[in-house]
């Protein structure tokens, strides 16, 4: 789950790290409020879950009240980098000598959290060169030490007070990243201002396997309508581009599934991932969400291990009586219980495959009539 | 041989009393599997199908010595559980739980090296040494006993995968799931290596997906240390950018782990990679 930036801020200022003074706000009006009580020249920050936000016209440096005013009424409710934006951070602007980057993440191979630190920050990292670029793994059963913090800085090539900024923050970020299940935090810029560090963006992504454990954190929304109830019935849904609704039980087989169609020059609308315990009610869902993707045809590639053929025939058949399928529906139904299953599905006039290349191939084919 | 796992290691089923739990411990003896005790806290004493079931798994350790340890448990307290059986010396544990939280994957993969343990998962199938034993949730019929050793990232995938090769009449010594969370314990390198040295291996198929970077260190290994055939399907190649497919570790994330750079860096390495799933037995054939 991705926090916006003023959340971020808010659990960055909790834990004491020094963030520019500010506020949120939804009208033109609050973010005058918000500027006349900060008494100081502001900055105006759309605030949407995406970067690049300065290139994408959601950032200001207004002069003046009346600008403030002006600037504020033109980004809220303007599109920014593909999302329309409801909120705006208004904060004081502070005094920029060094802009750095700061990041903390998992890093996959090997298995540990990874600190990214460069004197190069204020852009994309991505355009950071390999060569300005810190890289320092953290064994997770001793976390980061002062000892860990020293080094970074050395190798950053931070100096007197900067340097003991530095070594303090690392250690509070760490703490927020572990203490709050973080998979993701990044400031950039990390900002020099005159003898302090203050975090003049925050980037924080939570881990969505632990926000169970974290009643006290915001919650945001980030899926489609379309998601969110897979989600809720513990499927995984990706919407796609194309005319070929897909279902299938396992996040690997699924992937196989669409790129068979692709092999066989068709379009899949989506990934789906009924696997598992899925169960009758889940596979329901499942098939009504494929439904409303107004594709030519379903395509359903079962091979039962934990999911039982009958259950999905059965789901397919409760979803033709009470809502009705209008479009052809292809199916591949192996594994437990595939005799019942295939039974069902005859007795209600589906047909079914045997391979998923035939039964891909057989969408395909429908799709492109 | 088989490698991991064979007819005699022992066994023990923590989370043994909850419904996944016990169905699947119940199908790994009927295939087979030596299992010594589950493990359930305040169920200690009872006895499930002759099976004994103890309250820690210290508790089971004084009646029998444990090789394996399998989890069942639901994400929140796994991480518990697994550092339990840690603890307690056993060098092999699958974990078949999802949804486990990134920090507690982490947590558990570092104790594990650290006490020299082997850790299958978060999010794994388990693992089968064909008509030896089972620890894991793949169906029991599925197998037959061959030459084919399987590594894979994805369990229905892989059930697939191994159901074409069992229709064409090739058996498998073992079959791995290394599971499908973005920090597991072991890797394609760990599992290639102990083919490369099993004598009832003869060939692999390496089952692979979008996201991280085990299939290029793989392609790597296999370029310089492998003397037998490989042979890998990679599933993901339509997956868009930025999405995660399923599995917590299936993401193409700043423009890494995609599957044209597997592809090539396998191909590269003299691995000869299927299309389609269906296309892995004629393969193997090919190069047994």
């Amino acid at each position: 789950m991705k926090l916006f930036e003023y959340m971020g801020k808010e659990i960055l200022s909790d834990y004491g790290v020094r963030v520019p003074r500010g506020k949120v706000a939804s009208s033109p009006g609050e973010a005058v409020k918000i500027a006349s009580y900060l008494d100081s020249p502001v900055v105006i920050k759309s605030q949407i879950l995406s970067g690049k936000r300065g290139k994408g016209g959601g950032i200001a440096f207004p002069s003046s009240i009346v600008e403030t005013e002006n600037e504020s009424a033109r980004i809220l409710g303007s599109i920014v980098q593909g999302f329309i934006v409801d909120k705006l951070l208004v904060e004081e602007k502070i005094q920029i000598d060094r802009e750095l980057y700061l990041a903390i993440t998992v890093d996959s191979t090997s298995g540990k959290p990874l600190i990214l630190a460069s004197l190069h920050g204020g852009v994309d990292i991505e355009e950071v060169p390999d060569d300005y670029l810190v890289r320092y793994y953290i064994d997770p059963l001793i976390g980061l030490k002062s000892y860990d913090a020293r080094e970074i800085a050395r190798k950053l090539g931070l100096k007197d007070n900067i340097a003991k900024e530095m070594i303090s923050l690392l250690q509070v970020l760490y703490k927020i990243f572990r203490e709050k299940d973080a998979e993701l935090l990044e400031i950039n810029p990390l900002v020099v201002s005159g003898d302090s560090l203050v975090a003049a963006d925050a980037k924080i992504t939570i881990d969505d396997e632990a926000l169970f454990r974290h009643p006290e954190l915001p919650y945001v929304e980030e899926k489609t309508n379309a998601e969110k109830r897979a989600h809720d019935a513990g499927l995984s849904y990706v919407r796609l581009e194309g005319d070929i609704a897909v279902m299938a039980n396992g996040a690997g087989i699924t992937m196989g599934t669409l790129d068979t169609l692709e092999y066989f020059n068709g379009r899949p609308a989506n990934f789906m991932d009924a696997g598992g315990g899925t169960g009758m009610a889940g596979t329901v869902e499942a098939i009504k969400i494929l439904l409303d993707s107004d594709s030519k045809v379903i395509l359903i590639n079962i091979f039962g291990g934990i999911t039982r053929c009958d259950d999905v025939a059965n789901a397919l058949v409760k979803v033709k009586n009470e809502i009705g399928i209008p479009v052809p529906v292809v199916i591949r139904l192996v594994g437990t219980n595939e005799e019942i299953g295939l039974k069902i599905l005859e007795d209600n006039g589906f047909t079914a495959y045997k391979t998923m290349h035939e039964a891909a191939a057989q969408a395909v084919a429908i799709a492109n009539r | 041989m088989a490698i991991l796992i064979n007819e005699e290691t022992r066994v023990i089923v923590q989370g043994a009393t909850g419904n996944q739990g016990k169905f699947h411990m119940l199908q790994m003896l009927a295939y087979g599997t030596q299992i010594v005790g589950g493990i359930s806290p305040g169920k200690g004493g009872m006895k499930i199908e002759n099976i004994p079931i103890y309250d820690t798994v210290l508790a089971a350790k004084e009646e029998s010595e444990i090789d394996a340890a399998c989890l069942f448990i639901p994400a929140p307290f796994a991480k518990d559980a697994a550092f339990e059986a840690i603890d307690a010396g056993i060098k092999l544990i699958i974990i078949i739980t999802e949804h486990i939280p990134l920090n507690d994957g982490i947590d558990i993969i570092a104790f594990a090296r650290q006490k020299g343990a082997k850790v299958l998962g978060p999010n794994t199938f388990g693992i089968v040494s064909s008509g030896k034993s089972k620890i894991g949730i793949p169906p029991n019929n599925f197998f037959i006993p061959g030459p084919i050793g399987v590594v894979a990232r994805s369990g229905t995938l892989t059930y697939e995968i191994v159901g074409n090769l069992t229709d064409n009449k090739l058996g498998q010594s073992t079959v791995v799931g290394l599971g499908g969370d973005r920090v597991v314990g072991l890797s394609f390198v760990d599992v290639l290596e102990k083919f490369e040295a099993d004598e009832d291996t003869e060939a692999i198929v390496l089952v692979g997906e979008i996201g991280g970077d085990q299939e290029e260190s793989a392609a790597n290994y296999i370029k310089n240390h492998m003397t037998k055939p490989v042979v890998a399907y990679i599933a993901g190649k339509s997956a868009p950018p930025g999405k995660r497919m399923g599995h917590a570790g299936a993401i193409i994330e700043r423009g890494k782990g995609t599957y044209e750079g597997k592809v090539k860096a396998l191909q590269m390495a003299g691995v000869s990679v299927a299309n389609l799933p269906f296309e892995v037995p004629g393969l193997i054939r090919k190069v047994l």
